[in-house]
């Protein structure tokens, strides 16, 4: 290959072994911040020696998108919340799947008039669909899921009846119109005298074809070429002035002019754009995390087939770098909730939420309240705390509140630490960044299967805003229970359960929670940054 | 069909290094990780600079124009987001 292309591709192999060295980089936190920069330089490598290849002739689109791209990326990146970590992610997300599939888009229309690859393959046109279906199911299910962990669309599930047979048929009809794409879309534009014929098969444009082109609203340039496709059959005349490519055939005794067109792939995107939408409003906040993850994995592919589209091999290396990191994580994450990922996506978990009269059964008369006085002179005689967060103390950004009282505690010589399941909150390591925002060393964040044999040497344990992840009926084999078989935190194991809640309400997945009801177990209702200021300025007056 | 091929064993491959590479994150990281893999994908900014660049018809450089942006927005956002969450997790004093 020619020097300029194998240096190109030698800067892109150094990206791709940055982007896998960072990615690794992240397995530590001290290792973890100089893994995000390497993978960053790598990123600017890539960039850098693509601007340098002189095929690039144009930079003002590239400037201005730079400009309006950077500036949104960084203030959005810079204003937003810790608490709005997840939506964030998700909303870059699908920034860079509708990125893919607008690209491709691009380079099929261009492909099209013939201008910039030779032939069109069936590989391009296939990849192409394909990077563009999965970008655009990336772009608007991580819309809806960023509108989702906003709080602006209804975090319930919203199940439509025959959900599954519209989404079937969405998925039927994007692969129709892929596939009709890649054969080729051809509409007539008009007919002409077959006459014509004899000077397109020694590859003249005829004089008077012209004008019948301009009859119907198409202006040809000067620069015209015929080439013969299949003698006195079919023709191809290339406007290389309008960059255009019309395909001329014989129909009996006249000729059919056909032009180019990539509208069945515009339609796919269209349809699967609804898809995107369709797949992720069934799935409730709780979920969100399996979701969001699942749909990096998907702009990873997009970026993979976008790859394959141009031939790029940076593309091609980190979209599916991407995609399997995507993959694995979704698949870790499910198997945290002990369900499977068909369960999540299709299932419409928590839709039905547990009536008053269905919970008062468990809860009547056995719940017990406390005041901030109390539980403080609970805890003033522990030995040993482990605070449980869960996304009520993200909601009411508790976690300076938590800090405080952890500082508190461990002066009067209390052992505190944290238990975080791994699906608590609205991302998996949700709370661990939560908790690191207020300076809380993470030795002392410990996951679940690190504190759940310490519950029983525990005295007090403080659940802060967390409840599926805390809930015995997960010990229950019965499959009508949502959380049936999910690994929890063995809190009722401890000598005395706190749990900081505004009401008994349900979490998401919409069942009572028997531990509220339990002997050991005292409710301080509340919202969770009051009540731990609350229990902060009890404690200090014991 | 080589080009096809060759694309496969380099998608192959890269699977199997981002299953090596993912198993061993602890649960602690896993929304930077989260983040950080959602920045790299951002490398479809590479692609469409290409398309972009080209100077070819009005069409095209609209979706261009969108399509670098959006990308730009996801990789600027992404890496300065990671960033800015890794920066918070401190030691013990």
């Amino acid at each position: 290959m020619p020097t300029e292309e194998a240096i190109v591709k030698l800067f892109y192999l150094a990206a791709a072994v940055l982007f896998i060295i960072g990615l690794k980089g992240l397995s530590h936190p001290r290792t973890a911040v100089r893994g995000n920069l390497l993978a960053a330089i790598g990123m600017l490598v890539a960039i850098v020696v693509t601007l340098a290849d002189n095929r690039i002739v144009s930079f003002q689109i590239i400037v201005s998108g730079f400009v309006v791209g950077g500036l949104l990326g960084a203030i959005m990146a810079y204003r937003a919340p810790m608490t709005a970590m997840p939506q964030v992610v998700a909303i870059f997300n699908g920034f860079g799947g509708g990125a893919s599939a607008l690209a491709v888009g691009a380079a099929l229309e261009e492909a099209l008039k013939g201008e910039w690859i030779e032939e069109l393959t069936v590989q391009f046109t296939s990849s192409a669909a394909g990077a563009a279906l999965i970008g655009a199911v990336s772009l608007t299910g991580s819309l809806v899921a960023f509108g989702k962990l906003q709080g602006l669309i209804n975090e319930r599930p919203i199940l439509l009846r025959g959900r599954h047979v519209i989404n079937s048929a969405l998925v039927l009809i994007c692969l129709g119109l892929s596939a009709w794409q890649v054969v080729g879309f051809t509409p007539l534009l008009f007919h002409a005298d077959s006459q014509l014929a004899a000077d397109l098969d020694r590859a003249a444009f005829p004089p008077d074809l012209r004008q019948a082109f301009e009859n119907h609203g198409i202006a040809l340039s000067g620069r015209l070429s015929v080439s013969v496709e299949e003698a006195n059959k079919a023709w191809r005349i290339t406007d290389s002035g309008n960059r255009e490519t019309y395909e001329t055939k014989r129909q009996g005794d006249h000729l059919s002019i056909h032009s180019h067109s990539a509208l069945p792939f515009w339609i796919m995107v269209v349809v699967a754009s609804i898809l995107g939408i369709m797949l992720v409003i069934p799935i409730g906040g709780a979920d969100m995390p399996v979701v969001v993850s699942l749909l990096n994995a998907y702009s990873g592919l997009a970026a993979a087939g976008h790859g394959w589209v141009l031939n790029n091999s940076v593309l091609i290396v980190a979209g599916s770098l991407v995609g399997a990191a995507g993959f694995i994580l979704t698949a870790l994450m499910s198997k945290a909730m002990n369900r499977s990922l068909a369960n999540i996506v299709f299932a419409g978990v928590g839709a039905t939420v547990a009536t008053e009269a269905e919970s008062e059964d468990i809860y009547a008369g056995r719940v017990k309240a406390a005041s901030p006085g109390e539980v403080a002179m609970l805890m003033e005689g522990a030995r040993r705390v482990v605070i449980v967060p869960g996304y009520g103390m993200a909601v009411a950004q508790a976690q300076y509140a938590i800090q405080d009282l952890t500082n508190l505690l461990e002066s009067k010589g209390v052992e505190v630490e944290f238990g975080i399941h791994p699906v608590a909150g609205r991302m998996p390591g949700h709370m661990n960044v939560l908790l690191a925002e207020a300076n809380i060393p993470y030795e002392k964040l410990k996951e679940m299967d690190e504190i759940n044999p310490g519950f029983r040497q525990t005295d007090v344990v403080l659940v802060i805003g967390a409840n599926d992840v805390v809930n015995p009926l997960a010990r229950n084999a019965d499959p009508s229970i949502p959380i049936a078989g999910m690994p929890i935190l063995n809190v009722d194991q401890a000598r005395s359960v706190v749990v900081i809640k505004r009401s008994l309400s349900p979490g998401f997945a919409g069942i009572p929670n028997p531990l509220f009801a339990a002997d050991n177990a005292l409710m301080l209702y509340g919202d969770a940054k009051r009540m731990a200021m609350d229990l902060t300025a009890a404690l200090k007056e014991i | 069909m080589e080009t096809f091929v060759a694309a496969l064993t380099i998608f192959v491959l890269a699977l199997f290094v981002g299953f090596e590479v993912i198993t061993k994150v602890p649960p602690l990281l896993h929304t930077p990780l989260m983040s950080g893999a959602n920045a790299i994908s951002g490398v479809t900014l590479v692609g469409t600079l290409i398309t972009s660049g080209a100077r070819l018809t009005t069409l095209t450089e609209i979706l261009g124009f969108f399509a670098v942006a959006m990308a730009t927005a996801n990789v600027v956002g992404g890496f300065l987001v990671t960033h800015r969450m890794l920066g918070m997790f401190r030691r013990k004093q």
